[in-house]
């Protein structure tokens, strides 16, 4: 969103914890902040010399020093227990992953492979070029925005558990999903494990999150979060055309939102 | 004691080149890195600048016409190549700020000129050494400077892997010559700095004059003798795994190579082991310099002297131990991510100890809002902003969303270029009249710092907005929803700039003016040796050394 000043709206129970989190920690920082914003401004008016020619000698106070430290202690405290309760949830899924994708990053695209599907569905997702819009369907630029939109997104049903086992064939790159809350680095030679359970349709978006060389600003990630049918019907399409699955999809979700707003 | 800046007869003062390049005189020697970093430091903010011009609105800008300029490419070969440039800039700015400018300042520069006199000492322990320490940095700065202008990634120029060189980026991923030069950039500057230390830790161990035991030693020695600590046991490490990255570059080892057992994230366990404490190493000597302004214009004797000295103590031992806070994403265990959590949390606390009782400093003072002092209050309340949002990132699950966005790079601006930079034109404006002889324009200094805090808010301020709407660093262009806050941040950045130009003129003016300092132009609030030598102090000072009671 232009002018955007804080998180996106999330997508996932991870994420809304993650933004619930985000504004605790707020609670905190802000106020200390202008505390010590404050304190200075205090300082600056009210002891300049000329209001205060003579300045005092004090340079011990043990009681104002231990408070000083014990303060922060228990303000960390206090942060570091939903800190560690979220950082436990993001290794905790809610149930057994139902589908397994493997996503490679190179130089400087993402391949897929949906590890579980009866017949394998693999696909290799590029940047939607300009020019490649009118061609794909995806001219709706709010949609589909630049260095955003993918030829092929990643397709997963929603209120379901998905296991993302991330790796890389070259250098290292990052998967990420924003509105999901999950990051992990794609490192040859390793196979990082993450989850997601996404909680709404619609399309999100991520852009490679470790810095892999010329066009690492122009290989981006994106999620189609579909209807379990929908789902079903694109992964047995997928498995011999993919783009042809990903033309059936568009055009049943465009019809799906059509009689919504008819019915609007 | 008074009598101690006596000017001895016999000091045979080198004249001509000789007194330079030869120069074993360590405020000569910390003239010669002052000058060094200036000069690097306007590079560095050059390519900065360029940068944020390429950012200020979408698409590419900039980098493909300096691509075609530079490197002579054409077409649409020269986007490719400015998108490569973009990268080469940002891993220029960046070495180029932490081991060409901000080190050289406050380490070689003011640490250089002040240590010895500060705690009593004729010279450096070890005076050779203190000229090959600074005379191996132009070389090493040479080797990063050449280091863009050859082949690095496959049909481009230059090192474009971030100042991390993180293989395989670093090593298949840049298969010419550039990254060689870069490693031996690195490896010169981190033996430069290593003697450095060594020759900190001696004379301040050895050379103290009677009476001035530690506890009673200024903060400044305190804030670099600890930072040598730290630069003698990370840069070692740093050497070290620039070393493996080399042999697998040129000699077929695999130490970070998955194919020969190797593995890529060791490197990134090496390299945070030194960056970790490198990043102290930026800080720590402008924590001990605010304390000397506030102290100064505050007329009191800083408050907490004790907490202070150990409170950095703390914060270079606990530095040690939390490395992996910038590998949360690598795929590290839930347990050991938990511990690195724990222990980054641990530094808020010296760090706060640090804030406090700065303000505790000035509490109940007779304050005078000169030059160094508006620098230092700037600094305090800029590294809590930075140190806050430090707190923030220090937690794994949120830095999951944050990694790798504008919100650390925002973070680490704050701290290091509102923080050590702003720690450094501090020191500049303090000092500058002991060095020099001469007073600053305080009218010029007062636009220069303005400028500067203004332009450094609002050009890093909105990234941390970018940074939580999700905009990934090292990026030469991004998605058209990133433009406002983006034009604002570069706005901030070009108004940096032009602070840059009025101090350069603010110096070039006090050369030309020459009005007379004076011993002590700050009163009765300077307390520490240096005051009670003539501006500029003699070639050799404390021949007969001073008495601390």
């Amino acid at each position: 969103m232009p002018w955007q000043m804080g998180l996106p709206q999330p997508a996932t129970a991870i994420m809304q914890e993650l933004r619930w989190f985000e504004q605790f920690t707020l609670w905190f920082i802000i106020p200390i902040t202008l505390l010590v914003l404050f304190l200075l401004a205090w300082c600056m008016v009210r002891y300049r010399a000329s209001a205060n020619p003579v300045p005092s000698r004090t340079s011990h106070n043990t009681t104002i020093e231990v408070i000083w430290t014990v303060a922060p202690v228990v303000v960390l405290l206090m942060i570091a227990v939903p800190s560690f309760q979220l950082l436990t949830s993001q290794y905790t899924p809610p149930d057994e992953p139902e589908i397994t994708i493997k996503a490679t990053g190179l130089q400087w695209f993402w391949e897929y492979e949906y590890q579980d599907a009866e017949e394998n569905v693999s696909f290799a997702s590029l940047m939607l070029r300009d020019g490649d819009r009118a061609a794909q369907n995806k001219e709706d630029r709010a949609l589909y925005p630049r260095l955003l939109a993918v030829d092929n997104e990643v397709v997963v049903p929603v209120n379901t558990t998905v296991r993302v086992l991330v790796t890389a064939a070259d250098v290292i790159h990052a998967w990420k999903i924003p509105a999901f809350g999950i990051m992990s680095d794609a490192v040859p030679g390793r196979i990082n494990e993450t989850w997601f359970r996404a909680e709404r349709e619609g399309i999100f978006y991520g852009m490679c999150s470790e810095l892999c060389g010329m066009d690492h600003a122009f290989m981006p990630i994106a999620v189609r979060v579909v209807s379990q049918e929908l789902y079903n019907d694109w992964l047995v399409a997928a498995a011999t055309d993919v783009p042809g699955a990903n033309q059936a999809l568009r055009a049943a979700i465009y019809a799906e939102s059509s009689v919504a707003q008819a019915a609007d | 004691m008074a009598g101690a800046a006596a000017h001895a007869h016999d000091d045979h003062k080198p004249t001509g080149w000789t007194r330079w390049v030869y120069s074993t005189n360590h405020k000569d020697i910390g003239t010669l890195y002052l000058i060094f970093a200036i000069t690097a430091g306007i590079l560095g903010g050059l390519l900065s600048v360029a940068m944020r011009y390429e950012l200020a609105e979408p698409e590419i800008r900039l980098f493909h016409g300096l691509a075609a300029m530079v490197y002579g490419f054409e077409g649409d070969a020269a986007i490719d190549g400015g998108k490569h440039m973009y990268n080469v800039f940002t891993t220029a700015h960046g070495l180029i700020m932490i081991f060409f400018m901000v080190m050289p300042a406050l380490i070689g520069g003011f640490a250089n000129w002040m240590i010895p006199i500060m705690i009593g000492a004729p010279d450096m322990a070890f005076p050779r050494m203190n000229n090959i320490s600074f005379w191996l940095l132009p070389p090493a700065f040479l080797l990063l400077l050449m280091s863009m202008f050859v082949p690095g990634a496959p049909g481009m120029y230059g090192v474009g892997t971030g100042w991390t060189i993180y293989p395989p980026l670093s090593t298949s991923g840049s298969p010419g010559p550039a990254m060689d030069l870069a490693i031996l950039a690195l490896h010169i500057a981190g033996a430069s700095s290593i003697l450095g230390a060594i020759n900190f830790i001696t004379t301040i161990f050895n050379m103290r004059a009677p009476g001035m035991t530690l506890h009673k030693m200024p903060l400044f020695a305190w804030s670099v003798l600890i930072t040598a600590f730290l630069l003698l046991l990370a840069l070692p490490v740093l050497a070290g795994g620039i070393t493996m990255l080399l042999t697998d570059r040129n000699f077929g080892t695999t130490f970070f190579d998955p194919a020969g057992g190797g593995d890529p994230i060791l490197f990134q366990h090496l390299f945070w082991f030194f960056g970790h404490p490198e990043v102290y190493i930026l800080i720590l000597p402008a924590f001990g310099i605010v304390s000397h302004i506030v102290a100064t214009f505050s007329r009191k004797p800083v408050f907490g002297y004790l907490g202070m000295a150990y409170a950095m103590v703390a914060i270079g031992a606990v530095g040690f131990v939390v490395w992996a806070h910038h590998m949360y994403t690598t795929g590290l265990s839930l347990n050991t991510q938990r511990y690195f959590v724990f222990a980054t949390m641990v530094i808020a606390v010296p760090t706060g100890i640090k804030i406090f009782s700065w303000i505790a400093t000035m509490w109940g003072g007779s304050i005078q809002m000169r030059t160094p002092m508006m620098w230092a209050i700037a600094f305090i309340f800029l590294f809590t902003v930075g140190g806050v949002t430090g707190v923030q990132l220090a937690n794994a699950g949120l830095d999951r969303y944050m990694h790798d966005t504008y919100y650390v790079v925002a973070h680490f601006h704050y701290v290091l270029s509102m923080g050590a930079v702003f720690g450094i034109f501090a020191a500049w404006y303090y000092w500058f009249p002991k060095m020099t002889g001469y007073m600053y324009n305080s009218l010029i200094a007062r636009i220069h710092f303005w400028l500067t805090f203004i332009g450094v808010n609002v050009l890093f301020f909105p990234q941390h907005f970018l940074g939580l709407a999700g905009m990934p660093r090292r990026y030469v262009d991004y998605p058209d929803a990133f433009a406002g806050w983006n034009m604002v941040s570069s706005y901030g950045s070009y108004l940096a700039a032009i602070g840059t130009l009025v101090f350069l003129y603010g110096v070039f003016e006090a050369f030309a003016k020459k009005r007379e300092a004076g011993a002590n132009p700050w009163g009765e609030g300077a307390t520490t040796l240096e005051w009670q030598l003539p501006s500029p102090p003699p070639f050799h000072q404390w021949e007969q050394l001073p008495k601390v009671k």
